[in-house]
C-alpha cells in the first residue's frame, strides 16, 4: 500500500513541533531559574529553533 | 520634556494608523485581485484551481510589474519592464511587446515568446514545441532582464543608501545625535553590533564583518517587509535570491578563515587518528550544509508565509458567506501581524548565523 506524501509532511510537522516546543519550554524554565541570563538564553533558543526549522523545511520539500 | 513625549506618542500613534491602514489595504487589494480572477469562472473546483494558480503566479518572478488585472476585460494595470537578452548579440526591448505572453515579440528579425514566465525563441507564429513530458523544447536565450524582483532589490538598495546616508550625515552636525529616520536606525545598528557581531565574532575582529552584517540584515528585513505590501513582490521567497545571499556568506566565511578553522575541518585536534579520518569528510560536508541551510530557511519561511496568507484570503471566496468571510479576514489579519514578526526574525536569524559562521572561521586556538 502506498503512503501519501501528506502523511510524511504531517509526521515532519509533528517532529519539528515537538522539537521547537521543547526548546521553548526549556528556555522558559531556564529564564525562570535565572532571569538575568534571559538574553543569552533567548539567543541560544532562537538558534536551536532555527536549526530544527531548517531540517524540518528540508524534509518538507523532500516529502 | 513633556511636550517631546507627547509628540513622540502622537508620532507612534500616527505610525500605527499608517501600519493598520497598510495592512487593511494589503488584504483588500489582494482580495480584489483574486475577485477579478474569480468572477469569470463558476464552481468550486475551478475556483480552487484559480486560487492555486494565482498563488503560484504570485510566488514567481515576472517580466512586468502587474499591480492588478481584470481578467474579464483582459486588461492588466501596471508597467512593463526592460527585457535584456543575450542571443548571439545583446537585445534590449520592453516587455510590453509580449503583451503578457499573448503575442510574439519581434526583435531584429528574431521571434520570442513569453511562456510560463520564461522567454523562448520561436518562429513568427510563436509555436512552442513540447516533449512527451509537456516541457517546452524551444531554445532559451540567456535572460538578463530587469525583472520584478530585480526592480524591488534595486529599489530597496536605493532606499537603504539614502536612509543610511542621512544617518551618517546627521552624525556630523547636531552634536552627533541622529535626526529623522536615523533615530529609528541607530538602535538597530547598535543592536547588530552589540548583540550579534561582538558576542559571536569577538571584540578584535568584528569590525571587518560589520558592513556585511548590517547590509544583509537590513536588505533581508526590508525585502521581507516589501513582500507584505500590496505590490505583491516575493523576493526573499525566491530560491535564486537566497542562494546568492548564502553564496556570499559561504565565500566570506571560507575566504577569511584562519588556519585554525581549516585545522578543525581536515585534522580535528584532540581526537584519535582514526576519528580524524572519519571526521574530515563530515566536517567538510558541514562547510556546505551551513550556507545551504541558510538558503533553505529564508526561502521556505517566506514562501510558506506567503502561501498560507494567500490561501486564507482565498478561503473568503470559497466560503462566500457571512461567517466564513470575516473569519478568514480576521485570521489573515492576525497572520499578517505574525508575518511582520517573522520578517524581522528571519532577517535576525540570517544575520545571527552568518555572524556565528564568521566567528567560527576566526576562532583562535584555545588548547
Amino acid at each position: 500500500m502506498e503512503i501519501p506524501n501528506i502523511v510524511g509532511a504531517g509526521l515532519i510537522v509533528i517532529g519539528a513541533g515537538i522539537g521547537i516546543g521543547r526548546i521553548g519550554g526549556q528556555a522558559m524554565e531556564a529564564i525562570a531559574r535565572q532571569p538575568e541570563a534571559s538574553g543569552k538564553i533567548q539567543t541560544a533558543m532562537l538558534i536551536a529553533a532555527a536549526l530544527i526549522e531548517g531540517i524540518g523545511f528540508a524534509a518538507l520539500f523532500a516529502a | 520634556m513633556h511636550r517631546n513625549l507627547g509628540t513622540e506618542i502622537l508620532g507612534v500613534m500616527q505610525k500605527r494608523t499608517v501600519v493598520k491602514f497598510l495592512l487593511i489595504f494589503t488584504l483588500v487589494f489582494n482580495a480584489s485581485n483574486l475577485f477579478a480572477k474569480e468572477s469569470e469562472k463558476e464552481g468550486d473546483g475551478d475556483l480552487k484551481t484559480t486560487i492555486k494558480e494565482f498563488i503560484n503566479h504570485h510566488l514567481q518572478d515576472s517580466h512586468d510589474f502587474t499591480l492588478f488585472s481584470d481578467e474579464e476585460a483582459k486588461t492588466h494595470f501596471g508597467f512593463p519592464l526592460p527585457v535584456i537578452l543575450w542571443d548571439g548579440g545583446l537585445k534590449v526591448f520592453s516587455s510590453s511587446k509580449f503583451h503578457h505572453g499573448e503575442t510574439v515579440a519581434e526583435v531584429n528579425g528574431e521571434y520570442y515568446k513569453l511562456y510560463h514566465g520564461k522567454i523562448y525563441k520561436t518562429d513568427a507564429q510563436g509555436t512552442i514545441n513540447y516533449d512527451e513530458d509537456h516541457h517546452a523544447t524551444n531554445a532559451k536565450p540567456l535572460d538578463f532582464s530587469i525583472t520584478k524582483n530585480v526592480v524591488s532589490m534595486l529599489l530597496i538598495s536605493l532606499l537603504m543608501f539614502f536612509m543610511f546616508k542621512s544617518l551618517a550625515k546627521s552624525y556630523k552636525k547636531n552634536n552627533s545625535i541622529p535626526t529623522g529616520v536615523g533615530r529609528f536606525l541607530e538602535p538597530l545598528v547598535l543592536f547588530i553590533r552589540d548583540d550579534i557581531a561582538i558576542p559571536n565574532i569577538g571584540e578584535k575582529k568584528y569590525k571587518k564583518y560589520m558592513s556585511f552584517l548590517l547590509t544583509i540584515f537590513f536588505f533581508i528585513w526590508f525585502l521581507n517587509l516589501l513582500g507584505m505590501t500590496p505590490l505583491g513582490v516575493n523576493v526573499t521567497g525566491n530560491i535564486a535570491v537566497t542562494f546568492a545571499l548564502a553564496l556570499i556568506v559561504f565565500l566570506i566565511t571560507n575566504l577569511t578563515a584562519n588556519k585554525n578553522y581549516w585545522g578543525h575541518i581536515f585534522w580535528m585536534p584532540g581526537v584519535p587518528t582514526f576519528m580524524k579520518v572519519v571526521l574530515a569528510p563530515i566536517e567538510l560536508l558541514g562547510v556546505f550544509i551551513k550556507p545551504f541551510s541558510l538558503m533553505i530557511r529564508l526561502y521556505a519561511n517566506m514562501t510558506a508565509g506567503h502561501v498560507v496568507l494567500m490561501s486564507i484570503i482565498g478561503m473568503i471566496f470559497l466560503f462566500k458567506n457571512w461567517i466564513g468571510g470575516p473569519l478568514s479576514f480576521g485570521l489573515a489579519f492576525a497572520l499578517s501581524i505574525l508575518e511582520l514578526l517573522v520578517a524581522a526574525l528571519q532577517a535576525y536569524i540570517f544575520t545571527m548565523l552568518s555572524a556565528l559562521y564568521f566567528g567560527m572561521a576566526n576562532e583562535e586556538a584555545h588548547h
